[in-house]
């Protein structure tokens, strides 16, 4: 019998899974995708905010300003870039002005520190490419920037290592309560005994909980589509600028990343699919005309990627968050869109208390290990500690991806790491293969061959992401068996 | 720290050929780095013809080009550092480099040639909607795992781009027995040489969609199709032609960037309409001793045209090491009008090599018959009828010093006769 069930590899189901592996419990995780972070954490604006934004009372304030300051913490541990460079709301009228006023007076309810109004003239100093249009802005220095799925791998490799079993590719099919108490979780491939279930379902959560029998509630998908600049462009802005706020979203943002790019976006539609991940070109101009006026000269020739992410709305507009009153042992945690990522930390605590509410005993273990092994991020080391890890390990000195500069090494580490790499987009996410201003042309291929060789598979068998996503269709000559060809004239 | 005569970076026809006649020009100490475990370049992937008509007047594969520089370059003792990567390159011509060999390398060079090439522009750059899924490939990669690899990336293509890959990808597919729908082409005329147009699209039946694109990505996964769509005068997509078409696979041709991080880490001056470093009539940058050939300096359409170029790098670097650097001045060479670019982008006529200056140029539009018109301050200076003019062919004449001398500019313009008159500003 397992302690607790985790339903969703997400920032939050993987925060929580790591959270539970320091207490002598069994706990499993099921995630439906080939690796964690494959849903909303990982196309989201990466920003942990300062929590000026959520209405006094909600459960999005209060999550998001205690879990704000718990990141430095948990960083440090897991050795995850974070940095708190801070947000500038940008007014560029009056009228948004006093938006800004209302924004600092809600932060100040929320009980976010340090909130100031800075003028026009600090702000053009603090940001020289903004619009010389602006007013004012609303200055927040707590707020920070991350990278949402090496945070959601690292917590996940960290539970791990702490014994968490981690069970991917394993959509749940069905729950259901047991005559003797406790639940059943059903994949393809078994069913989980537990005593516990959390449903961290994210998008999908209401329908995990309707499958329990638990509360009914819904999900709506809302998109939100990116342009991410090459890196040369990463120092246009330092913080991350918002526009004035309207009543559905926080706006178009401009903000760096952890990794030394910048990108451009979200809007906000509400899209029927929950897998409706395509970028639009109606979006593309939206977010272009909306960046546009913060920083008017993008250099839009020099954009490597575009994507798209779902925001999990829920029909209350708020996170749901409780131990099921229905299902006994079943917890919901839904509509964690906006700001989920920042709440996340303090969703785990309020978890964690719902837990011991419902009857959990929880045990420290003697040997709760913290941290995760060492990334030799390559890129980062200065010559000296390139040559002593090339001379350790010779494979640290083949170039594999030349725009992000990744080694054959680290791209095998990827792939032995505890929850090791599987495809191509999990190696990607790990070492930033691929994730260049060439988008993985050069080094595709170079990374295939690795996954083919360090897992003992075909190369066929390579996919980006997972079971359907092959990256080849066959050998040569094999299709004109089959297929044929057209003469020439 | 080594210490080097002259380094070349890059193992491709512009940084083989480079080495090649450097050596014969006496430079005993030839130093060639290549990230790859094989010299070459790109033209290993090239098994088709059309190869060296101007170099050796035949029709040699990209693999039989290379293979003729790469044993001169072994007859002449050219060193070949292979599977190593420079990852940082000075102004005064510095290197650290990595193999696994060797660990962390580092290199002080009297001269260094940049031969680095360029890389495929992708889809993020030209920013195509739709979905994320397998199955979407530069045309380059897809060159790689057929040619080289063995491996097939589709069964059914779509191709965006008519650029030259493009067009010999899909002659190549359709003999490994794929199907190839069609080539998209949003430009109202093709981006490759027109005997690729010919020889493999036509002679295959393949369509060529001039004044199209793809507007739609479809598959969650894999690719299960693309909406493409005819597009305006300005190149916006006219959404009531939209029309699906199935396929597993889409293949990018849309463009070819010099590869010119390293240059840009090293302040080089770069010229933001080629994409490659500022150069002057030896191929000398804005550093001294530090010299661009072949793709990195521009996009070429011929390989042969990158060989005559590496050529004149290395001479420039040979003159370099005999009697050191000299503060030239300069006078600009100025882009008129209906011309992209002009290389070199400045002369010093006193110094130009063997009597003359070979110009290289593109043009902005095809047009059926034009005028090249080549002024100084003093009116013109040169002109010469060209037919079929067209973005994707490169025009290069020759100026002698004598033409030149006295100016303190030279400017190119081209004048479409028998359409628009386009007076010069």
């Amino acid at each position: 019998m397992i302690d607790v069930a985790i339903v969703g590899g997400g920032v939050v189901g993987c925060m929580i899974a790591r959270k539970l592996s320091r207490y002598q419990l069994k706990v499993v995780l099921v995630e439906k995708e080939d690796d964690v972070a494959s849903g909303t954490s990982k196309a989201n604006s990466a920003v942990i905010h300062a929590g000026y934004d959520a209405k006094p009372g909600t459960l999005k304030a209060k999550l998001n300003v205690q879990g704000n300051p718990l990141y430095d913490e948990i960083c440090r541990e897991l050795d995850v870039p974070f940095k708190r460079i801070g947000s500038l709301v940008v007014a560029l009228n009056e009228e948004e002005v006093n938006v800004l006023e209302e924004l600092m007076e809600r932060g100040k309810n929320n009980g976010v520190p340090n909130l100031e109004i800075i003028n026009r003239e600090k702000l053009l100093e603090m940001e020289p490419n903004i619009t010389s249009e602006s007013r004012a802005a609303l200055y927040a220095p707590t707020a920070g920037i991350i990278c949402p799925y090496e945070l959601t791998i690292a917590l996940a490799e960290n539970a791990c290592l702490n014994g968490v079993d981690i069970k991917l590719n394993s959509p749940v099919i069905g729950i259901r309560a047991e005559s003797g108490g406790g639940l059943s979780v059903e994949t393809p491939g078994e069913i989980i005994h537990t005593r516990y279930v959390i449903n961290a379902a994210g998008l999908f959560a209401d329908e995990i909980s309707r499958m329990a029998g638990a509360e009914d509630y819904s999900i709506t998908p809302r998109k939100g589509e990116y342009l991410i600049f090459d890196r040369r462009f990463g120092d246009i802005v330092n913080r991350v600028i918002f526009p004035s706020p309207t009543k559905i979203s926080k706006g178009i943002l401009v903000c760096p990343t952890v990794d030394g790019n910048f990108f451009i976006g979200p809007n906000s539609n509400d899209v029927r699919e929950k897998d409706d991940v395509s970028v639009t070109l109606q979006g593309i101009e939206e977010i272009v005309r909306g960046a546009r006026k913060l920083i008017p000269r993008l250099p839009l020739m020099h954009v490597i990627a575009s994507f798209a992410g779902l925001r999990a709305v829920s029909n209350t507009n708020d996170f749901v968050i409780g131990a099921s009153k229905k299902v006994r042992g079943f917890i919901n945690i839904g509509g964690i869109q906006s700001p989920g990522l920042s709440a996340a930390p303090a969703i785990t605590e309020m978890v964690v208390d719902i837990l011991k509410e419902e009857g959990l005993e929880l045990k420290e273990k003697s040997n709760y290990n913290p941290g995760r092994p060492q990334i030799n991020k390559f890129r980062l080391f200065n010559n000296e500690e390139k040559k002593e890890l090339i001379r350790r390990d010779p494979v640290y000195g083949r170039v594999v991806c030349r725009c992000e500069t990744v080694t054959e090494g680290e791209i095998i580490d990827a792939i032995r790491r505890p929850l090791g790499a599987r495809s191509l987009d999990a190696v990607k996410r790990r070492t930033r293969a691929g994730m260049g201003r060439c988008q993985g042309g050069f080094c595709s291929p170079r990374v295939m061959a690795i996954l083919a060789r360090e897992l003992g598979i075909d190369p066929l068998e390579v996919t980006k992401c997972g079971s359907g996503s092959e990256m080849l269709k066959g050998r040569t000559k094999e299709f004109i068996e089959t297929g044929g060809v057209k003469s020439a004239k | 720290m080594q210490n080097r005569e002259l380094v070349i970076i890059g193992g491709g026809p512009a940084g083989l050929s480079a080495a090649v006649e450097a050596r014969k020009l006496g430079i005993k100490d030839v130093l060639v780095i290549d990230r790859e475990s094989e010299p070459g370049g790109i033209l290993k992937q090239c098994i088709h013809t059309g190869f060296g008509l101007h170099i050796f007047n035949e029709e040699l594969t990209g693999p039989e080009y290379a293979e003729r520089f790469i044993e001169e370059a072994e007859r002449l003792g050219v060193e070949i550092m292979l599977d190593t990567m420079v990852l940082e390159l000075t102004a005064d011509r510095r290197l650290v480099a990595i193999n696994s060999r060797e660990g962390l390398v580092e290199i002080k060079a009297k001269t260094v040639i940049l031969a680095m090439g360029c890389r495929e522009r992708t889809r993020g750059a030209i920013n195509i909607p739709g979905f994320r899924p397998a199955g979407v490939f530069t045309a380059g990669t897809a060159q790689r795992f057929v040619n080289i690899e063995g491996y097939m990336p589709g069964r059914k293509i779509v191709i965006l781009g008519s650029g030259d890959i493009g067009l010999i990808m899909a002659r190549r597919l359709t003999l490994e027995g794929a199907e190839v729908q069609c080539v998209v082409e949003i430009m109202p005329y093709s981006n490759g040489l027109i005997r690729n147009v010919v020889q493999c699209l036509e002679d295959y039946d393949i369509p060529l969609l001039l004044k199209h694109t793809v507007v739609n990505i479809h598959g969650r996964k894999r690719v299960e199709g693309v909406t493409i769509a005819e597009v305006d005068d300005d190149m916006k997509p006219v959404m009531e032609t939209a029309r699906f078409v199935s396929c597993d696979t889409l293949l990018l041709s849309v463009g070819l960037i010099p590869e010119n991080e390293l240059s840009r880490m090293t302040n080089i001056e770069i010229d933001e309409v080629t994409g490659g470093p500022v150069v002057n009539q030896r191929l000398e940058t804005s550093l001294p001793g530090i010299f661009a050939c072949g793709n990195v300096l521009h996009v070429h359409d011929l390989v042969d045209y990158v060989t005559q170029e590496a050529v004149l790098a290395a001479r420039g670097a040979a003159l370099y090491l005999a009697s050191g650097s000299k503060k030239y001045e300069h006078i600009p060479v100025v882009t008129g009008d209906n011309l992209r670019y002009v290389l070199p982008q400045r002369i010093n006529v006193d110094a130009v090599l063997e009597g003359k200056v070979n110009f290289f140029m593109r043009s902005v539009r095809p047009m059926a018959k034009a005028e090249l018109f080549i002024e100084s301050e003093w009116g013109v200076i040169k002109s010469r009828t060209l037919r079929h003019v067209r973005p994707s062919e490169m025009i290069s004449i020759q100026v002698s010093r004598d033409e030149m001398i006295g100016s303190e500019i030279i400017k190119f313009r081209l004048q479409e006769e028998g359409g628009r008159v386009e007076h010069g500003n």
